[in-house]
């Protein structure tokens, strides 16, 4: 087997040298009673062509050559091949978390770039390494603003990702006091917060929202620090950022999010890169690594794992959080794509993505589907459908065509929004004028 | 050893490379950029922004960029990365090939049942080999990494518990966790509402019986147990405590971070183990990327089935189904399916590997005996008996010369190997663990073995120059007191020159 180098003669005089006769007798300190007695019931080895054939199967209907008009959290952007070729380099893909950082020095400089061009992007002072995810930044971000306030009640926006609140939910379940109230969906598709009140640690909010809509996160602002909580703010499309406001100079203290969009392929779900930020004064509550500046000992500057007290391997149970491993090849990654599309290429793409989507929806508005209100929005959409779409949407499923996301799917989950005959839309970059005017030719020729 | 000691590592050429934002020039290209091709759309003007401050580069500063940066770093290919609990073997590279094919990481998360059949089914076969492998039920895929599979594991186990309390079990504040644990158990037992009540080490290196007897109370939720554990030693009366713990009313964690020494050989189910983690990227080869993305995977017995992360994969005849309607379980912990992209060279690893799962355990502890074999007359080795897939030494016979963990790991470096895990496990002072995993070969870990003896002997004769490594490096030992207490962690708060 390949990656087992031992020849039989290596394991002889291996065995010879620690005094054993044969392999199993390395296992003889496993007490009888938690030994395997079965053997392993796997499929047999196969070699890298038999692998490669089998895998080539599986992924002919893994579901990567689907066109899909939807975003919900999962974006198609142009991943140019620089990225994955420099990503590959395996001095940064094998290597371990940076722990010595005299032969780490790739690593922590890369990620000292990745804070400070992340933070550049949300307008906030200080960016971690990574987490695992957007859901899970957004949960962390939660317990992180429960810590700085002392407060156990916490305000979700019911127009955040379905799928994040619920993994907050997850996370909030086993602890003693929360309080969490979702704030109900407004009729614009903004989120409407008017009936906010208490003492709330925290004011959870994603914009542009999971309808796509870009919410007023300056009032929300407003309103969150005159109960004395916090604001997090997150997004699930960095692209948006490109153009709009960011959401730290819109007021927000703690900022959230997921950057698959930065070079990262869609991958079925993941992995992908969850962001997480904050003001200077939170720094000590932020979990996860962080990188800093520092001189060695002969007074060259490089970089370290730092401010590692809050962390799980120093302070245990008084850990803000658990967290370890963390996304660091993705926001390797990340950085690489952030270097090539460079601050003017992001502008420019983002401002195509506002074009595209434009165009669509208008294109959209035409055959009869409805807007949600009049608020803005980046590169999603959701729109009510004519009763015919359902039907004409299953029917290009068989083109290998996903015309939009039935927000159906979500029936339940969007207090004071009726998601009934309402669909979801998405474009980016690489969607292009010709594809959108061959989808939109498919929908006017009907079921 | 007769041969003449040779250095694994020399001195090169280390090229200098700037800060991203001090390169390139507003107007640069680094990738194709695309036009629009239709009319020009605009936002209210009140919500524009100006866009981030990035730097505009041309796709070869990129390309210098970053190889320079790599050039800086060592990796599993550049050489022997012993470094405890941390299994850092060979990360085959097929299965970068395999989860790179476009099939897999093309696809959208939300795509309908019938249109991702391959991801799904690639999803449930993983589940049942990993499942298989502990000898336990069945698996979920959705926890990111293994503090997340930890905090999975106990969140269902909290979850169990305020289910039997409904009907009228005592409350659970509590979890056992012994000494040797990991700090990321502690800290999940917290984060799952739990606080921490330590086991002590028995004398010979794991826990015993009669403590878990006296500290298993009635508001005991259960216990969280890395086995192999830290030391490298298999827990030897695992099986009785976890049946005492059941006949308690409680449930056991095991903290999956040593799966790689017992592959087929122990049996989780058979010892009673309810939730176990994964570390895809220990046990199952995927690469660990400078600090993820892992997956940690968990897997149960039949008791929290119903309280796994849902949706699940399900099969139906030949097909492959979300299941979403999962009254217990204890909901989604990720936003889609958790690292699909790692689990597809988890998966692949396991196809290649078949039956030699169990001889890659054989192998790493053989490799790690054969270590401890090798230098126990060199450095003190605290519990002197076979170990697992990792030896833990310490410090003790190069105190005398003021020569530390610390600088045994750094001289390591200029030797060419990245250092051992130092000062873990905490109940060992000043530990150094030793995890060759098996991947190594005979040559190499005498090599190895010859380098860590000569250190030794340095540490006698030639004190300070363990005192001043690394020399060849990039950076030599940093001023990490400074960094934390006037942190700079962006390019924005650095003063000076370099802005």
């Amino acid at each position: 087997m390949r990656y087992l180098p031992h020849t039989q003669a290596d394991i002889d005089e291996m065995l010879a040298a620690v005094g054993l006769n044969n392999l199993d007798e390395l296992f003889e300190q496993i007490p009888e009673n938690s030994r395997r007695i079965r053997p392993l019931n796997l499929p047999e080895a196969m070699t890298e062509w038999e692998l490669t054939a089998h895998m080539q199967e599986l992924a002919a209907a893994g579901g990567g050559d689907w066109q899909v008009f939807a975003h919900a959290g999962s974006q198609p952007h142009h991943i140019p091949a620089i990225v994955p070729y420099l990503a590959s380099r395996s001095e940064f893909l094998t290597s371990y978390t940076p722990y010595q950082p005299e032969i780490s020095q790739g690593t922590l400089q890369a990620i000292f770039e990745f804070q400070t061009l992340i933070s550049r992007l949300v307008g906030l002072d200080v960016t971690n390494a990574s987490m695992y995810d957007g859901s899970t930044a957004m949960a962390e971000a939660t317990l992180m603003a429960m810590r700085i306030t002392k407060r156990r009640r916490v305000a979700v926006s019911a127009l955040v990702h379905p799928h994040w609140r619920q993994v907050l939910s997850t996370y909030l379940a086993p602890l003693a006091d929360v309080e969490l109230i979702t704030l109900p969906a407004g009729p614009d598709g903004r989120t409407d917060f008017s009936g906010l009140c208490g003492e709330p640690a925290v004011l959870v909010m994603q914009s542009p929202n999971f309808l796509g809509v870009i919410e007023d996160l300056e009032a929300a602002s407003q309103k969150i620090k005159s109960l004395g909580g916090l604001l997090a703010a997150g997004f699930s499309e960095p692209f948006a950022l490109g153009l709009i406001k960011s959401p730290g100079e819109l007021g927000a203290d703690i900022v959230f999010g997921e950057a698959q969009s930065l070079g990262l392929a869609q991958a079925f779900g993941g992995p992908t890169l969850g962001l997480l930020s904050c003001k200077t004064e939170f720094v000590r509550q932020i979990p996860g690594r962080l990188v800093g500046r520092s001189k060695d000992v002969d007074g060259k500057d490089g970089f370290v794992l730092t401010l590692a007290t809050r962390e799980q391997h120093i302070r245990r149970s008084r850990a803000v959080s658990n967290i370890c491993s963390n996304a660091g090849h993705c926001a390797l990654t990340c950085s690489i794509f952030m270097a090539a599309i460079g601050g003017s290429g992001f502008r420019q793409t983002a401002q195509v993505n506002l074009d595209l989507a434009a165009y669509l929806r208008s294109g959209l508005e035409k055959l009869g589907f409805r807007r949600i209100g009049s608020a803005p929005v980046f590169n999603e959409f959701a729109m009510h459908a004519p009763n015919n779409f359902e039907a004409v949407h299953e029917r290009l499923k068989s083109q290998k065509i996903l015309a939009g996301l039935s927000l159906n799917m979500w029936k339940n989950d969007i207090p004071g929004f009726n998601p009934e005959g309402v669909w979801l839309f998405g474009v980016t970059e690489t969607s292009g004028k010709a594809r959108i005017d061959a989808l939109l030719r498919e929908i006017e020729k009907g079921a | 050893m007769t041969h003449k000691f040779t250095p694994a590592g020399t001195g090169g050429l280390v090229l200098q490379e700037k800060l991203l934002w001090e390169k390139g020039r507003k107007g640069r290209e680094g990738m194709s950029l695309v036009k629009s091709d239709v009319p020009p759309a605009s936002l209210p003007a009140d919500i524009c922004g100006s866009g981030p401050d990035w730097p505009d580069l041309s796709e070869q500063e990129v390309a210098r960029h970053y190889t320079r940066l790599s050039s800086w770093n060592f990796g599993v290919d550049t050489g022997m990365y012993p470094l405890g609990s941390c299994t850092m073997k060979y990360n085959p590279k097929i299965n970068e090939t395999m989860a790179a094919l476009p099939g897999f990481s093309g696809a959208h998360p939300l795509l309908p049942a019938s249109a991702c059949q391959g991801s799904m089914r690639l999803i449930y076969e993983l589940e049942s080999y990993l499942a298989e492998i502990v000898g336990l039920k069945a698996a979920s895929l959705q926890p990111a990494a293994g503090a997340h599979g930890e905090l999975c594991g106990m969140l269902m186990i909290a979850a169990w518990h305020r289910h039997n309390e409904k009907s009228g079990a005592p409350r659970k504040t509590k979890v056992l966790i012994p000494d040797t644990a990991h700090g990321t158990n502690p800290a999940t037992a917290t984060m799952s509402g739990f606080t921490e009540v330590k086991v002590p080490l028995g004398p010979k290196g794991y826990i015993e019986l009669a403590q878990i007897d006296k500290l298993m109370q009635d508001d005991v939720a259960g216990l969280m147990v890395t086995n192999p554990n830290t030391l490298g030693l298999f827990e030897q009366e695992l099986a009785d405590i976890i049946a005492l713990i059941h006949q308690r009313g409680g449930l056991v964690y095991a903290d999956g971070a040593n799966l790689n020494a017992v592959m087929g050989y122990a049996d989780l189910g058979r010892m009673g183990v309810d939730v176990v983690h994964y570390n895809l990227h220990k046990t199952m080869s995927t690469p660990h990327g400078g600090g993820g993305p892992g997956s940690g995977p968990v897997a149960v017995s039949e008791t929290l089935i119903p309280f796994l992360p849902g949706p699940r994969v399900v099969k139906n005849g030949d097909k492959y189904e979300w299941q979403t309607d999962l009254p217990l379980s204890i909901g989604r912990l990720h936003g889609f399916h958790g690292q699909f992209g790692v689990a597809v060279k988890a998966y692949s690893y396991i196809l290649s590997m078949g039956q030699n799962l169990k001889k890659a355990s054989a192998l790493a502890v053989l490799n790690a005996n054969y270590i401890k074999e090798k230098l126990k007359g060199a450095f003190d080795l605290p519990f002197d008996q076979p170990c697992m897939h990792e030896c833990v030494f310490t410090d003790a016979k190069q105190r005398a010369a003021k020569v530390s963990t610390l600088d045994i790991a750094k001289r390591l470096i200029d030797l060419g190997y990245h250092p051992p895990t130092v000062y873990f496990p905490l109940v060992v002072h000043s530990a150094i663990m030793i995890e060759p995993t098996e991947t190594e070969s005979k040559e190499d870990l005498d090599a190895f073995i010859a380098a860590m003896l000569e250190v030794a002997r340095e540490a006698g004769e030639e004190p300070e120059k363990l005192h001043a490594a690394p020399t060849l490096t990039k950076a030599r030992r940093m001023d990490e007191t400074t960094a934390a207490r006037k942190p700079v962690l962006t390019g924005d708060m650095m003063t000076g020159e370099s802005k």
